[in-house]
């Protein structure tokens, strides 16, 4: 009684609070509304379009691509612009795959045979990293040919290198700009943010239209994905330069060309080594599916196995790729310690017997090279040697025999799910007036969101319909949605787990990294291995493709909830459930709605991917697009789709993001060195 | 290299010669910075005022001062007080909104990009708080640094940076990098790039803020040691109030970016300007700074003149032998002229703190305006 009266004096009257925010009312509302429209009006104006249907602006579309294929030679345009980039671009392509791959000449051997090309670039690796990635690097390169897939590995080689060389060229000298003009830097970033929201099989079809297919529109493509991370990274490393360094050079007098080399470039190197790095992977990745647009190497493969759905020849080819990923990326994440530690370390000493190593090395470079141009067993990967037919085989084997023995427990845990909670969800949004699904995501993006994420959604599902891709794309929205809640499950309970302990990070950080650097190909494999071809399959695939960023992000958020707001739960005797949920993980909400807007675009691109392998809906109209000139149109609108449902979900998303971090202010933004794409730290 | 423009020079050549003249300094943050510098109609309000009215952060407000050629001119003031905007803005890595800064009668303020890099390269440097040094050159290379840009090839300057890293007690630590060693190590390090380029005139912005207490001392010390030895003016920024009384001939007390008082540390202590320098000074142990003209009494009737006798400028804390020791009140000299006398009974005054009726006044308002504060 006595404390109740003296809270009643003493207490500062509490604000005025709901239990419930309203925001959540109105969710609910919507969705009941939602639901018993779709009772209601199952099948009505739901804007159905069958695969093979298409719609006038489909055909007009189709139009566009006939006019182009008839005039681009006449057109001023087409000859000076784009034919040139492509003829530019293509030289390069050109020279690399004659280096590596096949010239035309007699046997069609590249200038440099397997030999050579493994001593040239394991010694290029020894120079740039060290002799563990060196090693590594040649135990890759042999294995490209004992895989038998030795050609298709150089011909992505060669492409990603001409792909880095450019980006590199352009990105370098734009990040550097962006870095010390701040209106270069405001005009770039939401372009930059722009791009690196587009799923990457977006950028195929109208650069197709506008390069045609084949190597060069491969590799300009590649460009286009790859050349974000080092514009931003080079931009982000010069701005963090501190203020007290760059203001002291100024005191000693130096010029604006004088405090770029000597302060601001040495000092922003770190962070242009990592942007290399994810561009590096990012042209890998991108590589991959520009087979696509006939992009020959690894991702033909993979694609042509896809199809045909040879799981052991895809899954000879995708593990080429992983392991390409894994050496490119060790290679240069050597080669960024190395400039760290040689400036430190180096002796004159050392620095002559590291020249003299190398040098010899070179000469054993040279003779590979020369062996490889006179030898036909040095040229061309042994036939006999090469194992990947017979691993494909006995792949399939496995695969096979897997699906029928525990076809019990993977067909009832794909069909239950599929049964259960893809077909409703599914259903619900294919199914009720799209009037009513339109006002139930507006509700969600107006509470989640704000005002401007509600319009912008609207704008943009107009905008599908407008292209006739209505129900295509809720069925996409579906499995994502799906695949999202799925994989912001997982990273929370993984990530949590993560944030709070140092030991668990040490032991998942190395495996997260590396699967982040996969392409997202690669991923479909296993389960289609295990599942067979179905959304389910897609779903799956799109969970562990997405999940690996949005761990990371939620442990990097829990990680840094100030050690003396969880000291001080635990001081007032919280048990470690109510540290969780009460301390870190409100404390973290910024980071777990960066995870969820990360996670929800890593699983539409992943979504798309799926078209390959059952996922349906747009991935299936894109990749269909790819193959049948009738589908052409329609394939650049399924695009166009789901390049709305990305900016929809981005906006929705990235608003409440800056919610929250009005609420908990976060000193890092995760977005500047977590680029949405496959990176490493 | 020129062996001339490298050798540290010698002292000052006169008293009254002035390395800096800084007359109605400006600087204002903001949209509007240039209409409020100019405007009259601002006279009368306060930084806060005008902060609100237009949204403009006024830094330093006409501020005009001289250094004399050698002298060690220290600007004190809390933190925000805009000290570190005024010395920035004498090289202009600040640009002042208006007023005129003088260097050795060049106008600073009309001077192209490429000559205020000359007059940043050779005649004036900076020692930095945060020491600003470069985390992937080693020592010799920080040194070297100012030298490079000038274009000084690398035997000429590696030469000069060895000299100077024997100056500022380094030697041994040419290889290290910063991040090797500690805070005040580091600041030597900011202190000889600053020596390197043998500049006219040295600006610290609170240079030994950053250090420990007894590293700030020996870093004082050897401030003092240089400027003796090779004299440099040298304009130093601190909030600290021990430290400029240490180092500085004379001493500017800025508040919200106005100058307050400008005068040596005796005058500041003995003659505070307004209440709020005398709260700052307020701590100081008086005996320690104040001299014998701020403690004089009349010339009583009959005083003996075979008695003992000081200059008016002794510190009181030098005098008190002197006076303990003489039964009668000493006389206190300036020059040759006799301008009163001290007895024990004023040296122990100073010594228990007891200020002389007017002061305790003041000085008790203040303590309850303190009071006033904390509550």
């Amino acid at each position: 009684m006595a404390v109740t009266d003296f809270r009643r004096q003493f207490a500062p009257r509490p604000p005025r609070q709901r239990s419930i925010p309203r925001g959540v009312y109105a969710i609910a509302v919507a969705l009941l509304v939602w639901f018993v429209a779709w009772r209601m009006f199952n099948g009505v104006w739901t804007l159905p379009l069958q695969s093979a249907e298409v719609t006038p602006l489909h055909l007009w579309l189709n139009e566009v691509n006939a006019w182009v294929r008839d005039n681009r030679d006449s057109n001023v345009l087409f000859v000076l612009v784009f034919d040139s980039i492509r003829i530019g671009v293509g030289a390069v392509a050109a020279l690399f795959a004659q280096l590596f791959v096949q010239t035309d000449v007699g046997l069609q051997l590249p200038e440099i045979g397997w030999l050579g090309v493994v001593a040239l670039v394991t010694w290029v690796a020894a120079a740039v990293g060290n002799y563990r990635v060196a090693i590594l690097t040649a135990v890759g390169f042999t294995a490209f040919g004992v895989l038998g897939v030795f050609t298709e590995a150089m011909w992505t080689f060669a492409l990603t290198l001409t792909a880095v060389l450019f980006s590199v060229a352009i990105g370098l000298p734009l990040g550097i700009w962006a870095g010390v003009n701040k209106r270069v830097n405001g005009i770039l970033t939401p372009i930059l943010d722009f791009m690196q929201t587009l799923p990457s099989f977006v950028y195929l079809a109208p650069l197709a239209l506008l390069f045609l297919i084949g190597p060069a529109s491969a590799v300009i493509a590649t460009i286009i994905y790859a050349v974000p991370p080092i514009i931003r990274l080079t931009a982000h490393g010069i701005r963090s330069v501190p203020a007290t360094i760059a203001e002291a050079a100024d005191s000693l007098g130096v010029s604006k060309r004088q405090r770029l080399m000597t302060v601001l470039l040495p000092l922003a190197r770190n962070s242009m080594v990592v942007g290399l790095n994810q561009t590096v992977m990012a042209a890998l990745a991108m590589v991959t599916i520009a087979a696509l647009i006939a992009g020959p190497g690894l991702g033909q493969l993979v694609v042509q196995a896809l199809q045909s759905l040879n799981v052991g020849r895809a899954f000879v080819a995708g593990f080429a790729i992983v392991v390409m990923a894994i050496v490119l990326d060790r290679v240069t994440t050597a080669a960024s310690r190395r400039a760290e530690l040689s400036a430190r370390h180096s002796t004159p000493l050392r620095r002559r017997r590291r020249i003299i190593a190398l040098g010899a090395g070179l000469l054993v470079v040279a003779a590979a090279v020369y062996l490889s141009r006179s030898v036909l067993a040095a040229a061309r990967f042994p036939a006999e040697a090469a194992v990947g037919e017979a691993l494909g085989a006995r792949i399939n084997d496995v695969s096979a025999g897997f699906q029928n023995t525990f076809s019990v427990f993977t067909a009832s845990l794909k069909d239950g799910f599929t049964i259960r909670v893809i077909n409703p969800f599914q259903g619900l949004l294919t199914a009720t007036p799209f009037l009513v699904v339109m006002l139930v995501i507006l509700v969600i993006a107006v509470t989640v969101g704000g005002i401007r994420a509600a319009v912008i959604s609207t704008i943009c599902l107009l905008l599908i319909i407008a292209v006739g891709l209505w129900e295509d794309a809720m069925i996409t929205l579906a499995s994502t949605l799906i695949a999202t809640v799925i994989t912001m499950a997982l990273a929370l309970a993984v990530g949590v787990i993560m944030g709070r302990s140092d030991r668990v990070d040490r032991w998942l950080r190395p495996g997260l990294d590396a699967a982040q650097t996969m392409p997202a190909f690669v991923y479909l494999v296993p389960f289609l291995g295990l599942f067979g071809p179905s959304r389910f399959t897609a779903i799956v695939a799109a969970i562990i493709y997405a999940a690996p960023v949005a761990i990371k992000i939620i442990a990097e958020g829990i990680a840094h909830v100030s050690a003396e707001a969880v000291e001080a739960a635990q001081s007032t005797g919280a048990s470690p459930w109510q540290t969780i949920s009460k301390v870190q993980i409100p404390l973290a909400a910024s980071s777990i709605t960066l995870a969820a807007n990360q996670g929800l675009i890593y699983v539409l691109s992943m979504v798309v991917v799926g078209g390959l392998v059952g996922g349906g809906a747009l991935g299936y109209a894109v990749v269909a697009g790819f193959s049948q000139n009738a589908l052409f149109g329609k394939g650049l609108a399924a695009g166009v789709a789901i390049v709305l449902l990305g900016i929809m979900l981005d906006r929705i998303t990235q608003a409440a993001v800056a919610r929250r971090r009005r609420i908990v202010p976060v000193t890092r933004r995760v977005r500047d060195v977590t680029a949405p794409l496959p990176v490493t730290h | 290299m020129s062996a001339t423009t490298l050798t540290p020079t010698a002292s000052a050549t006169s008293d009254t010669a002035v390395d800096f003249a800084v007359r109605n300094l400006w600087k204002v943050f903001g949209a509007d910075a240039q209409r409020i510098a100019s405007d009259p109609s601002f006279t009368g309000h306060s930084a806060a005022e005008i902060l609100e009215e237009t949204g403009c952060v006024t830094a330093v407000r006409d501020i005009s001062f001289d250094v004399a050629h050698g002298e060690v001119f220290v600007v004190m003031g809390l933190s925000g007080s805009g000290k570190s905007t005024l010395v920035r803005c004498l090289t202009r890595l600040i640009e002042p909104t208006s007023g005129q800064v003088m260097l050795e009668g060049q106008d600073i303020m009309k001077l192209g990009a490429k000559e205020l890099r000359e007059v940043r390269r050779r005649r004036v440097s900076m020692v930095f708080q945060h020491f600003g040094l470069l985390p992937f050159r080693n020592v010799l290379d920080n040194i070297a640094f100012g030298l490079e840009i000038r274009g000084i090839g690398t035997a000429a300057r590696y030469e000069r940076a060895r000299e100077v890293i024997d100056l500022v007690g380094l030697h041994g630590y040419e290889e290290r990098f910063p991040d090797q060693l500690s805070g005040g190590m580091q600041q030597r390090v900011g202190l000889a790039r600053a020596l390197a380029s043998d500049p006219d005139v040295l600006l610290f912005d609170e240079p030994f803020s950053a250090l420990d207490p007894l590293i700030r001392r020996d870093m004082q010390a050897e401030v003092i040691r240089l400027h003796r030895d090779m004299g440099k003016t040298m304009v130093f920024i601190t909030h600290d109030l021990s430290e400029a009384l240490k180092l500085g001939d004379r001493i500017l007390i800025m508040r919200n970016g106005e100058l307050v008082q400008i005068g040596t540390g005796d005058e500041l202590v003995g003659a505070p300007a307004d209440d709020y320098v005398a709260d700052f000074v307020s701590d100081v142990d008086r005996t320690q700074v104040l001299t014998l003209r701020w403690v004089v009494a009349p010339v009583p009737e009959g005083l003996p003149t075979d008695g003992p006798g000081l200059p008016a400028t002794t510190v009181i804390v030098d005098a008190i032998p002197t006076v303990l020791g003489s039964t009668v009140p000493v006389r206190v000299f300036d020059g040759d002229t006799l301008i009163g006398v001290v007895d024990r009974d004023a040296i122990l005054r100073e010594i228990m703190g007891v200020k002389p009726a007017a002061v305790r006044h003041g000085g008790a308002s203040r303590a309850g305006a303190r009071a006033g504060r904390v509550g």
